[in-house]
């Protein structure tokens, strides 16, 4: 009996993984490989010149949106690290409020900022800038602004705690034998940063590959992103196989990411997990 | 750290502008009197407000969001917190790495997940969509609640449990008396964090709600498609205060340092 207590107590919560993540999941992987023509319909997929632009841009999407939110991240989640006490926490709670704001309220915003009759066209025709409004809603820059902006929290917290990690006596010592403050960021502070670096990269990368509302209202259907496709084959379409496919690549993509980054956290920092 | 440069704390006020503008936009959107989405607002009315309650869409969506939340979170904490307790107690009996398990849900793109659940649940199963949705909410926040509760079970001295069942109290007294107050700040925080996820969430919802049965978020989703008036900034500025009132909460009895942890 005693023997068995631990996987008992395990077990509610194993049996909701297998039978609603991985029995689900290996599923529709087997749909593309099940009727032995895994290939073909691979090869049937990425022949299509409109799959190809779907999956470049989706990556183009997420790397672009990666390295907006790597800088911006890292100065806010450095003045958080630093700041004193009661200004620190009210720092965390601005950063973490977004956050907890939800995907279609965030994504909606944009919509009011960038839209026809938005604030940033209404400012631009006010100055005279411009004769009439933009079109800056239903494009790529959109779409990634909407993104930067959703995960740029996740990149400050990712960086927050090994910010704070870095020992302030460490830089005194970096700055009292000569080093400049530049040298002391790429040769300090950067590499002790660097496991906070890759875990915000791999959230941001990952979150932005697969986001569906944000692309959807802010990029429309001229800007379909994998997930948006996928959505369309399985809800519109009634492609299964198609939408499997796409369910697939995902799923390859995603977690072949997660794999190169987190075995590149191990080497730069065996100590860690 | 020494003195912030006064050029990083000017970006920092930039970054800052970035994060929360977007929200101040939205609200002031939301008290404006103009039928297009406006900025700074046009007069001042209540009328969205009135608009977005008076809507049945809103009212029965936002009901659905409540219930999906409230059973599938519950679940959740039922099936994640004995999970949580076996993980940091029995730790050298069980498989190295069977906490990944528990994070499977986050690392599996919600959209596979959402299409996968639709497959088996819909249609294989023919389940009731509210069943589904309920389930697929609850598969959606198992990580936060298995995280956040073993997170707190490390710190935890397992000598006080042994001490009470060496005086003779039965295990499952035990656990509820001794064990479970202990780490009810824990249980609170993930129950928040779950609630909040479940709330908010699109990419698994959209697969699983239907006629008759959507989420808040779905409903505002495709309110947002068809009409553009400020209603939906209403509905929005009407979640961030639920946001608002539940962070307190946690603040309140926590202190949000939970969230970095």
């Amino acid at each position: 009996m005693k023997r068995f207590a631990p996987w008992m107590l395990q077990a509610p919560a194993l049996a909701l993984v297998t039978v609603l993540l991985i029995v689900p999941v290996i599923g529709v992987l087997i749909v593309t490989a099940g009727s032995g023509r895994m290939v073909a319909i691979f090869q049937g997929f990425l022949s299509s010149g409109f799959n190809q632009a779907v999956i470049w841009r989706t990556l183009q999407v997420a790397l672009l949106t990666t390295v907006l939110a790597l800088p911006i991240g890292f100065a806010a989640a450095y003045v958080v690290a630093r700041a004193p006490g009661r200004a620190k926490s009210l720092l965390l709670i601005a950063a973490v409020f977004p956050l907890l704001t939800g995907v279609v309220v965030r994504s909606f915003a944009f919509m009011v900022l960038l839209g026809r009759n938005g604030v940033i066209n209404n400012l631009l025709l006010k100055f005279g800038i411009v004769d009439e409004p933009l079109s800056l809603l239903y494009s790529q820059p959109a779409v990634i602004i909407g993104l930067v902006y959703l995960f740029t929290p996740l990149m400050i917290l990712s960086l927050v705690g090994v910010l704070e990690g870095i020992d302030e006596s460490i830089l005194q010592a970096s700055a009292s034998l000569g080093a400049t403050p530049a040298a002391t960021f790429r040769q300090v502070i950067l590499p002790l940063a660097a496991p906070g670096l890759i875990v915000g990269s791999v959230l941001v990368f990952s979150g932005s590959f697969t986001a569906f509302a944000t692309p959807q209202l802010l990029g429309g259907d001229r800007q379909m992103v994998l997930a948006t496709l996928l959505y369309q084959k399985a809800m519109v379409d009634f492609d299964w196989i198609g939408a499997s496919t796409i369910a697939t690549i995902m799923m390859a993509i995603t977690f072949s990411t997660i794999f190169v980054m987190s075995s590149l956290a191990r080497r730069l920092n065996p100590t860690a997990v | 750290m020494g003195r912030t440069h006064p050029a990083l704390v000017a970006v920092t006020v930039a970054i800052y502008a970035f994060l929360l503008a977007p929200l101040v936009i939205v609200i002031g959107a939301a008290f404006s009197e103009t039928t297009y989405l406006a900025f700074p607002p046009q007069g001042l009315s209540l009328k969205w407000f009135a608009n977005a309650l008076a809507n049945s869409d809103f009212r029965r969506s936002f009901v659905t969001s409540m219930e999906v939340a409230l059973l599938g979170t519950g679940l959740a904490l039922v099936a994640g917190a004995p999970a949580a307790y076996a993980l940091a107690r029995f730790r050298p009996r069980l498989p190295r790495g069977m906490g990944n398990m528990f994070v499977l849900p986050i690392l599996v793109p919600e959209i596979v997940t959402g299409f996968a659940l639709l497959k088996l649940l819909a249609v294989d199963w023919s389940l009731p969509i509210l069943a589904a949705l309920t389930l697929g909410h609850a598969l959606l926040v198992l990580p936060y609640c298995v995280r956040v509760i073993s997170a707190n079970f490390a710190a935890f001295d397992f000598s006080i449990e042994e001490a009470a069942i060496s005086l003779g109290s039965p295990p499952l007294k035990t656990f509820f008396t001794v064990v479970l107050p202990n780490v009810r700040s824990a249980v609170l925080a993930a129950f928040v964090l779950s609630f909040i996820t479940s709330l908010n969430d699109v990419s698994i919802s959209v697969f699983l709600t239907g006629p008759g049965v959507n989420t808040l978020p779905i409903q505002v989703l495709s309110y947002v498609e068809q009409y553009f008036d400020p209603t939906v900034a209403a509905v929005s500025v009407l979640l961030m205060v639920l946001t608002v009132g539940v962070m307190a909460v946690v603040e309140r009895t926590l202190g949000l340092t939970t969230f970095t942890k």
